[in-house]
């Protein structure tokens, strides 16, 4: 059915383009767009490869980051009670908006870029990595508590399992929006990459290519939101999972 | 059952107080009684009247202010570390594990051998009537059929003392009953001593070898007498008018009547 349904969205541009009599430069056919790889001159290997390690480097960072601070939080009550309410301001901050900033801080390229895409995904995840771990019944602490159980046996054994639901719905949602934060990486400022290769050809009017580049953009995020599914697939019972 | 036997639950004047001043509120006044080895008592009463406080003050988790809380006799020594089993009004079954596995985790907290208490766990699950559902996951059973796995965890380490709060009070009325024979029938095969905290009157008539009473607005102990119905019991028995003779006592005793 999954795949039904894209063919049948393939098929529906294809035709429209064919038959609805569309200038090439404002919507090419899929088979122009496919043609696009074929012209050498757009490196897209290369530049997809920057864009990706831009995604998956910010995501992979902000993810440890994300639930060691949650770890740190839920290990000392006066550094949450001193630290979330500023983490939920700094949340509020539209992320997009640091991007000139820490162009300026670290200058262009793949770092920068990647930070941006860490600043706009770390939130997700350590928010409901928090409240995950938070959400332990009192009734079960005082059952490992008659049993004498440590702090670590309670974490291990209760908290981190229960929590892993809540850290995998943030990582879903961080998934889509660490792509959003390196592209706008690319285009704030950028020498390389499908999102700065986007600039590039939208000069020449080449549609067809920033077709292509905005379905190889969609891939590396498809490849990292089906990672994190797989994952959690294999790491949570179906009736824990949090959609 | 010897005659000279001492109790192993002994309690006298326990009082305890949340808070401080003005605000302080009285949550036991005046709890003394005895439980002896393997026996049943339930303590009834309305809601603030103090009888899961007195459970929590049973299983080390708050102190009392004053009284005795003695634990345990010459011939049943008591280890507060490990011979205390709960079951809560739910089930909290750790929904990533199965039915054994959750059995399992006081063994596992314990750190005692995991093979034995692996083969107790199954054990156990046969005698609450959960036999092949060992690999299932909680949200494959029924609330009823989880508080049966909630009861076989409660005594997977082997405690003494099993201290039971409202355990069937989430359940429909039919379940309910169903589960208070079968916990008699467990009781009877494991011989624990159980301490069952209820609002249910007939419902701590029918499962008491001995009843506690207490009462709300002061809280305070009203009662303390033994149900000397026969056992193995009976839905029949709640027809017994020994039954109803209890029961009214509690009621008059509760200022129902």
């Amino acid at each position: 059915m999954a795949v039904a349904s894209h063919l049948v969205l393939l098929a529906v541009w294809y035709l429209f383009v064919k038959f609805g009599n569309v200038p090439k430069f404002v919507m090419p056919s899929p088979v122009d767009t496919a043609q696009t790889l074929l012209a050498g001159n757009y490196n897209w290997w290369g530049n997809a490869l920057v864009t990706a390690t831009e995604i998956y480097g910010g995501y992979l960072f902000a993810l440890i980051v994300g639930v060691f601070l949650a770890l740190l939080f839920t290990w000392s009550k006066p550094l949450e009670a001193l630290m979330m309410p500023l983490l939920v301001s700094l949340n509020m901050i539209p992320k997009v908006a640091l991007g000139p900033l820490i162009i300026v801080w670290f200058k262009y390229g793949v770092v920068p870029n990647m930070l941006i895409a860490f600043s706009i995904c770390v939130f997700p995840i350590l928010l409901t990595t928090v409240r995950g771990l938070r959400e332990v019944e009192p009734d079960l602490l005082d059952l490992v508590r008659t049993l004498r159980g440590s702090r670590w046996q309670v974490f291990t054994k209760i908290q981190l399992p229960g929590a892993l639901p809540y850290i995998f719905s943030g990582m879903k949602v961080a998934a889509i929006l660490a792509v959003a934060g390196a592209i706008v990486g690319e285009f704030l400022g950028s020498d390389k990459g499908l999102g700065y290769l986007m600039l590039q050809v939208q000069v020449t009017l080449d549609t067809a290519a920033m077709f292509m580049a905005v379905l190889l953009i969609t891939l590396i995020g498809m490849v990292l939101y089906g990672a994190v599914l797989l994952l959690e697939r294999a790491l949570v019972v179906p009736d824990a999972r949090v959609s | 059952m010897a005659s000279a036997s001492q109790p192993f639950i002994h309690l006298k004047d326990v009082a305890k107080t949340y808070g401080k001043g003005p605000q302080a509120h009285l949550a036991i006044s005046n709890a003394s009684f005895d439980v002896m080895p393997g026996e049943l008592a339930c303590l009834v009463g309305p809601s603030g009247c103090g009888k899961s406080t007195l459970l929590k003050v049973l299983a080390g988790l708050h102190p009392h202010d004053s009284g005795e809380v003695v634990l345990g006799s010459k011939e049943h020594p008591f280890d507060p570390a490990r011979d205390i089993g709960m079951v809560f009004q739910q089930p909290l079954l750790l929904k990533w594990r199965t039915i054994l596995d959750n059995v399992m985790l006081p063994a596992e907290i314990l750190g005692l051998p995991m093979d034995a208490a692996r083969h107790r766990g199954r054990d156990l699950l046969a005698l609450v009537g959960l036999g092949g559902a060992e690999d299932k996951r909680p949200y494959e059973l029924s609330g009823g059929m989880q508080q049966r796995a909630a009861i076989a965890r409660a005594l997977i380490h082997d405690p003494k003392l099993v201290l039971m709060d409202e355990p069937f009070g989430a359940l429909d009325a039919l379940t309910r009953e169903k589960m208070n024979l079968e916990l008699l029938r467990i009781w009877r095969e494991s011989g624990k001593t159980i301490l069952f905290v209820t609002h249910g009157i007939s419902e701590a008539v029918f499962l008491g070898s001995r009843v506690i009473v207490f009462t709300a607005g002061p809280a305070r102990m009203a009662d303390n007498f033994v149900i000397d119905l026969p056992h193995p019991r009976t839905l029949d028995i709640k027809t017994h008018e020994a039954f109803g003779v209890y029961t009214r006592r509690i009621y008059k005793l509760l200022g129902m009547e």
